[in-house]
């Protein structure tokens, strides 16, 4: 048989793709590290033509003695973490809900994930400004109606916000996912576990919810890898104040308001170190449970 | 103690009536094998009884006591599935241990009891596999020990041995006779395979679109079916059914015998015909004859190997003991 030469010939023909990609991937990150080096503040009158001085690790050292940077790396896994929590709790609940027979199912599984079409800047504002504005916004209303203070989202319980606006978001996908994976149990182990005396929490816990892990475990690793870089959440709401300063975030303003671009990248550096210190940690996790 | 009985029990589907009022009484301790053909309404029925579907009418009892409304788990019976519903992410110790474990059983007790059982289904050295690392007839005996261990009242089998190879099937069929004259419990057993309700049923109890058409011992369903799906369904190979002026001359609208019961000669017998395809099994050799005045070729089983051919021309004679009668409405005429 031909293997060895149709092999060489996918190879050849799946090249470009693997060289856009890896150009794609390449070019910014080589970019990010050569600048952290550098001193370039555009400002100051750095520019690429007149060539960048050399600082060595001094962006590195700055970034990370800065008094931002913890609280930023905290406000990260806090709202992460937060998310996540809500949506697999929330997803599972509302995956069982809707794996029942009822009336009118389609439409509302078709409602249910119409969160996840929505721009991120436009939900957030929406958030902001309809539903949780201090004065004239639905939960003000709300909490008027029972006779409490209103509470002024932004700035009060303004992690909490950024975590239910970005839930709000990803609480479709985590449902659909663990919908899919709901109907692929088999109802006789349901009905073996009823007449082995489980009863409801039982099945539930015994049952559904290992058949979910799987699902679970995908859900997390997956909006882990989107989670860490929200940004337009907490651009369109707080503006990363009120500590929700994530890393991303941080980032951002380094380069964008402080003009400092080196200072930046080692910041983008040192975010990359994260991301792959709790894809490491996941993966472990993961891979139980996914081999099997 | 097992003693189930079945008042007046009916279920519909919405609309759709799927068993029509039936009353049935499973002795203690009987091997009962509900049989009939695809869709006819058995797992249903069982389902009822397990308490997995609720009756739209009648009454379930067991051991005297009303048990139409009380859940399944605590009707006290067990339910070995046709897709085995193991638990995929236990081992095997865990999966048999589960129902002593819903039950709140300590931990050594739960032990000697999964021991116990493995020792009997011969899972010893499987304890701490998982189902997907089984084969499929240790998967089937996994499924059994899952319900033994709970000591329940009566076990309930739906087509346990559909998914198993042939040679398997014969293996598990034995074995659970043999555990059925180990523990005495009564069992309920479902298929569609009428070697099975043959070789293991104490009682067979023969369904068709939801009707109990006969109950009995396989050799009274046999020796005298009650109908002509009865007749028709019980024996392998099938019984000959033959209609017309032949059965006229026997007093009767159809008149069966089966392959077993007709003897061969060369030179004379009640009916000529020619020999079209036959079967050898080394044992027996089945021979499908095509008789005048008869539109079905007549099966019939001769003892051994036997020097018949195609094409040739041979005397069929039916043992006159053994010929079946029924009247217009398929019903048996004695
Ligand atoms: N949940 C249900 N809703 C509607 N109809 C059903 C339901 N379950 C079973 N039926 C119908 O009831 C009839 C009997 O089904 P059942 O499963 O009891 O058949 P069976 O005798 O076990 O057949 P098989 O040998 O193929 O397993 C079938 O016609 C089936 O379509
Ligand atoms: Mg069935």
């Amino acid at each position: 048989m031909a293997t060895r030469h149709s092999r060489s010939a996918a190879r050849l023909m799946m090249a470009p793709a693997v060289i856009l990609l890896m150009g794609w991937m390449l070019v910014p990150l080589t970019m990010t590290l050569y600048f952290s080096f550098k001193r370039y503040l555009p400002m100051r009158g750095d520019s690429l033509e007149r060539g960048l001085d050399w600082v060595g690790f001094e962006n590195y050292v700055r970034f990370i003695t800065s008094s931002s940077f913890w609280p930023s790396v905290q406000a990260t896994l806090l709202i992460v973490g937060g998310v996540l929590v809500i949506t697999v709790i929330l997803g599972v609940l509302l995956a069982i809900l809707l794996d029942q027979p009822f009336w009118g199912q389609g439409v509302v599984r078709i409602l249910v994930i119409a969160p996840f079409f929505v721009m991120p800047t436009v939900s957030a504002l929406v958030w902001k400004n309809m539903m949780m504005d201090p004065v004239n916004g639905m939960f003000a209303h709300l909490w008027r109606f029972f006779g409490t203070q209103p509470v002024s989202w932004m700035s009060d319980a303004s992690v909490q916000s950024i975590i239910l606006i970005v839930s709000w978001q990803w609480l479709p996908f985590a449902t659909l996912i663990l919908l899919t994976a709901i109907q692929s149990l088999d109802s006789e182990q349901l009905e073996a576990a009823e007449m082995d005396g489980a009863p409801v929490l039982a099945r539930f816990w015994f049952i559904v919810l290992p058949h979910l892990g799987r699902a679970i475990t995908i859900v997390i690793l997956i909006q882990t890898i989107f989670l860490l870089s929200i940004f337009a959440e907490i651009f369109v709401t707080t503006g990363g104040s009120f500590g929700t300063r994530t890393l991303t975030y941080l980032i951002f303003q380094r380069v964008v308001d402080s003009q400092n671009i080196g200072l930046g990248s080692a910041g983008g550096v040192y975010a990359i170190i994260l991301a792959n210190i709790i894809a490491l940690f996941l993966m472990r996790i993961v891979g139980k449970n996914l081999d099997r | 103690m097992g003693r189930i009985t079945l008042d007046k029990v009916a279920k519909s589907f919405g609309e759709v009536e799927v068993i029509p009022p039936l009353d049935l009484t499973i002795e203690d301790g009987e091997f009962v094998v509900f049989v009939g053909p695809s869709g006819c309404g058995k797992s249903t029925l069982l389902r009822l009884i397990a308490g997995l579907e609720d009756v739209s009418a009648g009454e379930i009892r067991i051991d005297g006591k009303d048990a139409t409304a009380v859940p399944p788990a605590k009707r006290g019976l067990a339910m070995v599935f046709q897709s085995y519903a193991l638990y995929p992410h236990m081992s095997v110790r865990k999966n048999i241990a589960f129902p002593l474990r819903m039950a709140g059983l300590d931990a050594a007790e739960q032990e000697r009891r999964v021991r116990a059982a493995a020792d009997v289904l011969n899972l010893t050295d499987y304890l701490d596999r998982r189902p997907g690392q089984l084969s499929g007839g240790q998967r089937q005996r996994v499924a059994i020990g899952r319900a033994i261990v709970r000591e329940p009242s009566a076990f309930l089998f739906d087509e346990p041995l559909s998914n198993l190879d042939a040679a398997l099937r014969v293996g598990m069929r034995l074995e659970i006779s043999e555990l059925h004259n180990r523990l005495k419990t009564t069992m309920i057993y479902v298929t569609h395979d009428q070697v099975e309700a043959m070789t293991m049923a104490d009682k067979i109890v023969v369904l068709r679109a939801g009707n109990i058409e006969q109950v009995g011992s396989p050799l009274e369903l046999y020796r005298a079916p009650r109908n002509l799906f009865v007749a028709g369904f019980i024996g392998s190979p099938k019984m000959n059914l033959i209609g017309g002026d032949i059965a006229a001359r026997h007093h009767a609208t159809t008149i069966g015998i089966r392959p077993e019961h007709i003897s061969v000669s060369p030179e004379a017998g009640e009916w000529h015909g020619t020999v079209g395809v036959s079967e050898h099994l080394g044992s027996d050799t089945f021979f499908h004859v095509a008789c005048e005045g008869i539109p079905e070729p007549v099966t019939v089983r001769v003892g051994g190997e036997v020097s018949l051919h195609h094409g040739d021309a041979i005397w069929l004679t039916p043992d006159p003991d053994h010929l079946h009668r029924f009247d217009k409405d398929g019903l048996r005429v004695a």
